[in-house]
């Protein structure tokens, strides 16, 4: 990344820490996960926690829909103008990996439009176990897995368990009904992430995204340091 | 001029947008139209032979260096299709992004100040072909198989079509491609001296209309 670098010329190219005009853009977290994990409740619940505190937006990769962009439009987390939705060609990972010159357009448009912002969320269409985001479209990256996806996927690893910067294991509520080990899914997790961290979060209980907003607050405070 | 920067610009992952987009595959599978292999090197080659033509003869006329706002204009009077128009300049500004950063040029730059919502697509290929050092028939051959090859690698997944015979219909319309190449390269070298309107103009009615019916779809696949 370069990050304290800009290009000339009307619009950024890829991860420049700085929009045309010199000013900082918005930080960039992307969230990642199966399907059905729970992604999307993440995102409205960040958005509600954090929606007086700082201008944020989100950016949603649906599969072949425009399911999640609705679902957060229906569930009026944030004005219509702060949601985009990115069409991915049946393939997330492709647009927020390896080609991510659709997601790129929709953070800038969103900045040019409404912005200027703090934070953008992107989110994922649900996907694999492999796929994370570039690092020329997001500057950290969430990777949400559920309990009742079963116990073994923290000790499967693959990318975005074993790099994501923050692995988010959810419904935890559910765990005792699907016979899930939450102390095992810690123990692997730490294994498979060493320092990285994890949360685990019901967001149907108490405290629900508290820390995981919590750190997206300590990535905001890293950012515009 | 490179072959191997050739190579570089017609590589299916260089990351410009295209994934995203079926070339109307996605309403033509809808439709009956293409149901495999024989029906899609079908719809390929009557697409190769109209847009793709049109497309491939403005990618030319950019890359010899004709002024890019004239034939954006070009571009726009002969897409009938709003959709279609969207869809063209949206992957445009995609391109652009991936050129710049690429084979980054002043002529890239000043366009895209100039359109910085996105020209359309042919257009910029053409510029960056230029960027690239390559050549008018270059961008051409690069114009005209993205026109087929969008649709035959959508069509992988749209009809879990066997790969290898979604490879075989490429290969079987390479030599329509060096003709449709071969002709965008002349009609644009005209074009120097003749100005923007003597470029092909043929259409395919059925590829407009039916993005416009997939523009409104409420669930779909690809963006076009």
């Amino acid at each position: 990344m370069h990050l304290d670098h800009t290009h000339d010329g009307p619009s950024a190219i890829s991860a420049d820490a700085h929009r045309p005009d010199g000013t900082r853009r918005a930080l960039r977290i992307g969230l990642g996960g199966p399907v059905g994990s729970g992604k999307t409740a993440t995102v409205a619940a960040l958005c509600r926690a954090l929606r007086d505190e700082i201008s944020l937006a989100v950016v949603t990769n649906d599969i072949y829909t425009r399911e999640d962009a609705d679902f957060l439009l229906r569930e009026a987390v944030l004005p219509p103008e702060r949601i985009t939705a990115v069409e991915t060609g049946a393939c997330p990972h492709t647009a927020i990996r390896d080609d991510i010159s659709a997601n790129l357009e929709a953070v800038e448009d969103l900045e040019d439009e409404v912005g200027p912002l703090d934070l953008i969320l992107v989110e994922s269409g649900g996907d694999n176990l492999t796929a994370t985001f570039s690092k020329g479209l997001v500057d950290a990256q969430i990777f949400v897995i559920d309990v009742a996806g079963g116990d073994d996927i923290p000790r499967k690893g693959g990318p975005g368990v074993t790099t994501a910067d923050l692995l988010v294991v959810n419904k935890t509520d559910l765990a005792p009904f699907v016979g899930s080990d939450l102390g095992r899914m810690a123990t692997d997790a730490k294994a498979q992430r060493a320092e990285l961290p994890v949360v685990f979060q019901s967001l149907r209980a108490e405290g629900g995204v508290t820390d995981v907003a919590a750190w997206v607050r300590g990535q905001l405070a890293a950012w515009t340091a | 001029m490179s072959r191997a920067a050739l190579l570089v610009l017609a590589d299916g992952r260089f990351p410009a947008g295209g994934h995203a987009h079926s070339g109307g595959a996605e309403a033509a599978v809808k439709a009956g139209r293409i149901t495999g292999a024989k029906s899609l090197e079908e719809f390929c080659r009557g697409r190769l032979h109209t847009t793709g033509l049109v497309s491939a003869s403005l990618a030319a006329a950019a890359a010899l260096g004709l002024d890019p706002v004239a034939l954006d204009e070009a571009a726009d009077a002969r897409t009938p299709s709003v959709a279609l128009r969207v869809a063209a300049r949206k992957l445009g500004r995609q391109l652009m992004r991936a050129a710049r950063a690429t084979w980054p040029s002043a002529e890239l730059d000043a366009l895209a100040r100039e359109f910085p919502k996105g020209a359309h697509q042919p257009v910029v290929l053409g510029v960056a072909a230029r960027a690239a050092g390559l050549g008018a028939v270059d961008a051409a051959y690069c114009s005209a198989y993205e026109s087929v090859g969008g649709p035959a690698t959508a069509t992988v997944r749209l009809l879990s079509l066997d790969p290898f015979e979604a490879t075989g219909v490429l290969a079987r319309l390479a030599p329509d491609l060096d003709r449709v190449a071969d002709r965008a390269g002349e009609v644009a070298r005209c074009a120097v001296e003749e100005g923007v309107d003597v470029l092909p103009a043929v259409s395919a009615p059925l590829l407009e209309i039916s993005a416009e019916a997939h523009a409104a779809w409420p669930v779909r696949l690809f963006a076009s």
